[in-house]
């Protein structure tokens, strides 16, 4: 399969490995209590949101709207937008894969001589893998979210979008900073373990140099970044080092102010459950003559990482409606099986599944949009109303296939083609499409039916075979019936 | 999911769209459902070509074979009677995909799109077109549901199967934690990614067992048998019932007509 061109390599998972990933991670009771109860709790919380489904719907409606909206102009969008973040003093730079976004905040940070980039919480620079690229060029950067920075000091990943650490008990936090915070002894008070990290990150606001976000929402008409956080650290990272990086996909952009507070209102309710966040950041410009405060020189990098390719096709550009929520993973029961990492993508759950081809390409990834079972559930919650099963669907179809007729291939198209499948369905459609030769299957099937294989592929894990009935319904009806 | 239901007198024929699953691994479902709708003076026609919906291959991404077993069953109801389909997950793939596997071929959309209109998921049918209040005869018992994630999500027919048991005076309907939650089966995933999947059948397992009930009920025979097969694995007699059968089994024991 031809590489990906304009993605990365990032250090995912290859896709042979996520069978053996689920299955181990499964297998992991303790991994999977924590997942189920953080998942219960989340799911409770949303619920007690939106007490009136109707209510619901019609915001979801709106929601949904004002995305696919953007989406219809995003082009346009984006060069408004680049044109008044221009005109109000912030630099913008495109970057289409991973390495030009990194090069371009390492050499940002280069120019200012830095030492010390604070980040803000930013899947973005996830996926882009930022960290790494700031390490080879000698340059620090620290995460600042808690959660974030939990699992930076223990060298992982985020296992969840909205809660990277949410995979660590309150003891593992306790072990990890007792081992590696310089002078913190250990504690399972989580108000004394915040106290700890508070504690190291103070410090590292006031050194840094650079201070790093995400974005949440670019309004093309004014120019302005919205930043929704919890802690205050996005808040610290935006306004106390000279220098604001902030890094985002190109689908973040909607067209004006007054369509950010629907799509607000449903982000922080299907998140956390939270009617709105501690902290809403809005971010214009930098630092004015006269002013005390604030960076003096504010950046943003827009990313595209294979954006394009969802954006391109009418179906999967519903794809980038997306408002990073996480509710989808929340009610995933897969999700809440194994867990966040065995994914092997910056993004884990159902939108993961669906925006990793064309982040990594169909080669890498077409094993994600298998792992569901189409139950639904994603789609059900999601605030701006993303068919996921459908476009599960659809992956599937791509990953099997040649491009169809009049559509460009996607990065890594009919990576998970197979003589054996295509003949297996085949057989299947023939089968199944020729009543005489069905009649004739189904009869074999039954008066054979102490044939039936004992060991049948997966099925047989954990459940007895299954056995063809003595005599099939139609045959029993026989002669009973109307019959048509 | 809400759909306009016809209105006028009760139709006095309908088609039975038994799927595959329910001709070749559970008849008995099959036989009981008919045997219900017989009950009520409908003349059932069961069109004998008929072989499966096409869904496996649908979900599995492969469209075009879904295409061609799709369009052999819609060539077997030339009247416009309901069909009845005794399982969520197939009636939604005929009422909801059919139209959209179409979706660039005029004729066979509209065909579809008046196929999908006939489409009645089993307890759907009973309780919104032909209104049946049953009385129950059946001994004091006590039953957990398990809804599939297609009845709950594409056909809102989880709320049927619900008011047709609380008809059942004599049934105690108790709820399992994490009701919404999908059985794990999924068709082709419980054989792509057997430890997941096993492992959200366990935990329905384990959430329907925890409700202390004697039995569970389910109104798709694809549910039923992954649950019931991983009960055996078990060793364990707990075991499901399809809705049709129940509900025949309730309203039999006072010596009514089966
Ligand atoms: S796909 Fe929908 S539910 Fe999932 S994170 Fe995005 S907006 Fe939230």
């Amino acid at each position: 399969m031809n590489a990906p061109e304009n993605t990365q390599t990032l250090s995912f998972i290859p896709a042979s490995e996520f069978k053996q990933r689920t299955t181990e991670a499964v297998a992991d009771a303790h991994l999977r209590q924590s997942f189920r109860s953080a998942m219960d709790f989340l799911m409770a919380k949303r619920a007690a949101q939106f007490p009136d489904a109707d209510a619901l719907e019609a915001q979801r409606a709106l929601a949904e709207h004002i995305r696919r909206y953007s989406l219809s102009r995003l082009p346009e969008l984006l060069e408004k937008l680049e044109r008044q973040l221009t005109a109000n003093g912030i630099q913008v730079h495109w970057a289409e894969n991973a390495e030009q976004a990194n090069a371009i905040i390492v050499g940002i940070a280069q120019k200012h001589s830095a030492e010390l980039m604070v980040k803000g919480k930013s899947m973005v620079s996830e996926e882009t893998e930022l960290n790494h690229a700031m390490e080879a060029a000698g340059i620090a950067a620290l995460e600042s979210d808690m959660g974030e920075y939990i699992v930076q000091l223990d060298g992982e990943k985020p296992s969840h979008i909205i809660m990277p650490a949410i995979h660590k008990t309150k003891q593992q936090i306790a072990r990890l900073f007792a081992e590696k915070v310089p002078g913190a002894s250990y504690t399972e008070s989580v108000d004394e373990l915040i106290g700890i990290g508070r504690a190291v990150l103070r410090e590292k606001f006031m050194a840094a140099e650079i201070g790093l976000s995400g974005v949440n929402f670019a309004v093309a008409e004014t120019g302005t970044l919205c930043l929704v956080e919890n802690e205050g650290n996005g808040r610290m990272c935006t306004t106390v080092p000279d220098v604001h990086i902030a890094i985002t996909g190109i689908e973040k952009v909607v067209e004006k102010l007054e369509h950010v507070p629907p799509l607000l209102n449903l982000l922080t309710r299907s998140a956390t459950g939270q009617i709105i966040t501690t902290y809403f950041n809005m971010i214009s410009r930098p630092r004015q003559p006269g002013e005390l405060d604030g960076p003096k020189e504010v950046h943003l990098v827009l990313l595209d990482n294979g954006r394009t390719q969802a954006y391109a096709d009418e179906q999967m550009r519903a794809t980038l409606q997306c408002i990073r929520c996480g509710a989808c993973m929340n009610h995933c029961p897969v999700y809440t099986r194994i867990g966040g990492h065995a994914y092997g993508t910056t993004y884990p759950g159902p939108i993961g599944e669906i925006i990793s081809p064309h982040m990594m390409g169909l080669a890498a990834t077409h094993a994600l949009p298998t792992a569901s079972t189409l139950c639904g559930a994603c789609g059900e919650v999601c605030p701006v109303k993303i068919p996921i099963p459908d476009l599960l669907i659809r992956l599937r179809a791509e990953a099997t296939h040649d491009a169809r007729p009049g559509h460009a291939p996607l990065v890594g198209q009919g990576a998970a083609r197979s003589a054996l499948m295509d003949f297996v369905w085949a057989g299947w459609a023939a089968l199944y499409s020729r009543p005489a030769l069905y009649r004739a299957f189904v009869w074999l099937a039954t008066r054979f039916r102490f044939l039936t294989p004992p060991m049948q592929s997966g099925w047989t894990v954990s459940r007895t075979p299954l056995k063809p009935a003595p005599r099939t319904l139609r045959e029993q009806l026989a002669g009973r019936h109307l019959k048509t | 999911m809400q759909r306009d239901m016809p209105t006028g007198p009760r139709p006095k024929d309908v088609y039975f769209f038994s799927t595959c699953l329910v001709d070749l691994f559970c008849p008995e479902a099959g036989l009981d459902a008919i045997t219900l709708l017989e009950r009520e003076g409908i003349a059932v026609h069961f069109p004998e070509d008929q072989t499966c919906c096409g869904q496996p291959a649908y979900t599995s991404g492969f469209g075009e074979r879904a295409r061609a077993v799709a369009q052999a069953q819609m060539q077997l109801f030339p009247n416009d009677w309901p069909i009845v389909v005794p399982s969520g997950s197939c009636a939604g793939m005929m009422r909801h995909h059919y139209p959209r596997l179409f979706a660039d071929d005029p004729l066979l959309k509209a065909r579809a799109e008046a196929l999908a209109e006939q489409i009645f998921e089993f307890s759907e049918f009973l309780l919104d077109v032909l209104k049946v209040h049953w009385r129950d005869s059946g001994k004091p018992a006590t039953v957990t549901l398990h809804t599939s994630c297609s009845a709950r999500r594409e056909m809102g027919t989880h709320l049927h199967v619900r008011a047709l048991l609380a008809q059942l005076s004599g049934v105690n309907v108790v709820t399992q934690s994490h009701e919404s939650e999908c059985c794990g089966f999924g068709g082709t995933f419980s054989l792509k990614h057997p430890s997941i999947s096993s492992a959200m059948s366990g935990d329905k397992v384990d959430a329907l067992k925890e409700t202390g009930a004697e039995a569970f009920i389910s109104a798709d025979c694809g549910c039923m048998l992954n649950l019931n097969h991983t009960l055996q694995k078990r060793g364990d007699s707990f075991q499901g019932k399809h809705l049709a059968t129940f509900l025949r089994e309730r309203l039999a024991a006072a010596g009514e007509k089966s």
